[in-house]
């Protein structure tokens, strides 16, 4: 089985986060890394991989430190990689991140089964994946804490806040996996030594057939107005209990009217 | 005045709260039409409480396959709904469902799209929407305009007051019969089990949640005992959800529910920022912890350092003393 993994490199969710002049997120002088929640994916990936003799390709887009997050996805089994970069993508939205990815999966060729994290711990509008099932015309199987795939055929588990949904679709699809799914694991030395030796593709929007002027900044299909950071939580008063504790919770919850 | 399509969010006919909280901002828009999915049965319940909320028209869509097939057929209809009516704007609600169908119907319409915003609200000239989305665990307040084709937005649970639309104009019903191209049944929901009701209101939608975290060792009690004299819904973190005490479905924060109540009780949690992401535009927060140098009570209007198995129940029993 043939798996593309879509990976993102975000900043940092530790250290501060915040924006450039231009709005779009701040990624220089921010220490990024492969987003944690992209890392459950490789793992379904690898782990489907291994039992069909499959090939594993991480995909990204982003400027070039992003190839650190594939990086880390070969170092933890994946077989290749490859890293749309290019000056023209800096500031897209998710409309042109599904365009861009969508074309370069299309280049990949040849595809089972296209994978995707939750949301990125940046950006989480956890669009892209139905984007990319919009682009592609295969169906999308999103959201999954439970996945397996039989005789092509996958079969997944969708949970909403009222129901519990097992699904089902033909391959290819596209496949978005929740952190509950499974337990991602660390890269082993053997890992880390072997990806070095692995290859990694690199392809500008030209190789694609995509034209700059699809993506980027000012190719948005929504314009941000301002970005104002919000004044921090003022604290107001903590207690510490000696025996009244709850007393004097129930006492400011009534003074707020919420009894 | 044009059309605003609304998705209705129903359980078996009865609307969500969310649902009139998307009517109540879309009639800011223009005139609100709801797209209600349901079975036969279940339409006639919802459409009432529609019209309260000022639907002027429902688009009754009852095709089984709609109802059977993840996302990709609503796609369609609301892509054919757009077309039909030249639609002002479309208002989901930010679920997993509502994001990904706005995703998708705006690559198709070549629409802007915005998903998890708080507040939406005409543009100068009705020239599309203009949007606020709070990002960055709440640290960030976005202002975007969406004038591209059909703005198509998601909004967040209580992010508006519902206001009862107060007209007497009898409801307009029309039966929404869409052909659906067989690719879009690509993705068929094959088994669908109902979650136990558990007599609490729902996580994202309720005026308070109480939520525990490691600190409860696994017992939940104290933290029911309190959400119960509250009226509350009952959250957790994600120590504890993966620790198995609590279900995925009530885990708040990035990877969970995003809830913005009055009023958010944290016991037992740290307030790590992944947590915070999910609970930080909460009105009113108040925290218990035996630690006094937890980073939760950075945020708190109200904190108690202690422990949460007397600190708790002392307050719920003294809440229902006081409800006498
Ligand atoms: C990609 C990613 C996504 C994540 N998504 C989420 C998410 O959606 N939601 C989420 O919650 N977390 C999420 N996390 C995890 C998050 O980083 C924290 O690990 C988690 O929130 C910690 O849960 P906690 O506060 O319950 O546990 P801890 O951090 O262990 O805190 C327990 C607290 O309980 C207190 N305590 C102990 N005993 C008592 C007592 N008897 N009475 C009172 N207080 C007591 C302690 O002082 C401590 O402050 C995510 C992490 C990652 C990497």
């Amino acid at each position: 089985m043939n798996i593309v993994v879509c990976v993102k490199y975000v900043p940092d969710a530790q250290a501060g986060r915040g924006f450039e002049a231009d709005h779009t997120t701040d990624r220089q002088g921010v220490d990024g890394l492969l987003s944690e929640l992209d890392e459950y994916p490789v793992e379904e990936a690898l782990k489907l991989a291994e039992a069909t003799e499959g090939t594993v390709t991480v995909l990204t887009m982003g400027p070039e430190d992003a190839a650190d997050a594939i990086k880390r996805a070969l170092q933890m089994g994946a077989d290749q990689g490859v890293h749309v970069c290019d000056d023209a993508i800096a500031g897209s939205d998710a409309v042109a991140t599904s365009l861009v990815l969508a074309e370069a999966i299309r280049k990949v060729g040849d595809i089972d089964l296209v994978l995707t994290g939750l949301a990125s711990t940046d950006g989480s509008m956890s669009v892209v994946p139905a984007m990319l099932a919009e682009r592609l015309g295969v169906p999308q199987v999103t959201f999954a804490s439970e996945l397996s795939v039989e005789e092509g055929t996958v079969r997944i588990r969708r949970d909403s806040d009222v129901a519990s949904e097992t699904i089902e679709a033909r391959l290819p699809a596209v496949v978005s996996v929740t952190d509950v799914i499974n337990e991602p694991r660390y890269p082993s030395f053997k890992g880390i030594m072997a990806a070095k030796k692995k290859p990694v593709e690199t392809w500008t929007l030209a190789d694609l057939g995509v034209d700059a002027s699809q993506v980027g900044l000012d190719a948005a299909w929504t314009t941000v107005e301002s970005v104002e950071a919000r004044p921090p939580r003022e604290q107001g008063e903590v207690v510490t209990d000696e025996g009244q504790g709850g007393q004097a919770l129930a006492e400011f919850l009534a003074s707020r009217k919420f009894v | 005045m044009s059309e605003v399509l609304v998705l209705v969010d129903h359980v078996e006919g009865a609307v969500r709260k969310s649902t009139a909280e998307l009517l109540t901002a879309a009639r800011r828009l223009g005139e609100p039409s709801a797209v209600l999915v349901a079975a036969p049965e279940h339409a006639d319940a919802a459409r009432e409480s529609l019209g309260r909320y000022g639907a002027e028209k429902v688009y009754r869509v009852e095709a089984p396959e709609v109802r059977e097939h993840l996302v990709a057929p609503l796609v369609d209809v609301f892509a054919n709904l757009v077309e039909r009516t030249g639609a002002a704007a479309v208002l989901l609600p930010s679920d997993p469902d509502g994001n990904e169908v706005a995703g998708r119907l705006a690559v198709r319409t070549g629409s802007g799209v915005i998903t998890d915003a708080v507040d939406v609200q005409p543009a100068e000239d009705g020239a599309g929407v203009r949007t606020v989305q709070s990002v960055f665990a709440g640290s960030y307040t976005v202002t975007s305009l969406v004038n591209r084709g059909t703005p198509v937005v998601t909004l967040k649970p209580n992010s508006v007051p519902v206001e009862e639309a107060g007209g007497e104009a009898a409801v307009v019903e029309e039966a929404v019969d869409v052909s659906i191209p067989e690719e879009s049944l690509a993705a068929r929901i094959v088994q669908r089990s109902e979650k136990q009701q558990t007599g609490r209101p729902g996580l994202t939608e309720a005026a308070i949640v109480v939520s525990g975290g490691r600190g409860t060792g696994g017992d939940f009690g104290p933290v029911e005992q309190l959400a119960d004299a509250l009226g509350a819904a009952v959250g957790a973190s994600r120590a504890a959800v993966d620790a198995g005490w609590y279900p995925h479905a009530y885990q708040v924060g990035q990877t969970g529910a995003s809830v913005s109540p009055q009023l958010y009780v944290a016991a037992g949690i740290s307030g790590a920022i992944q947590h915070r992401a999910g609970m930080q535009t909460s009105k009113t927060i108040v925290a218990v912890n035996k630690d006094a140098e937890a980073p939760i009570f950075e945020l708190v209007d109200f904190g108690v350092v202690g422990d949460l198995f007397t600190v708790l129940p002392q307050a719920a029993e003294e809440i229902q003393r006081r409800k006498g």
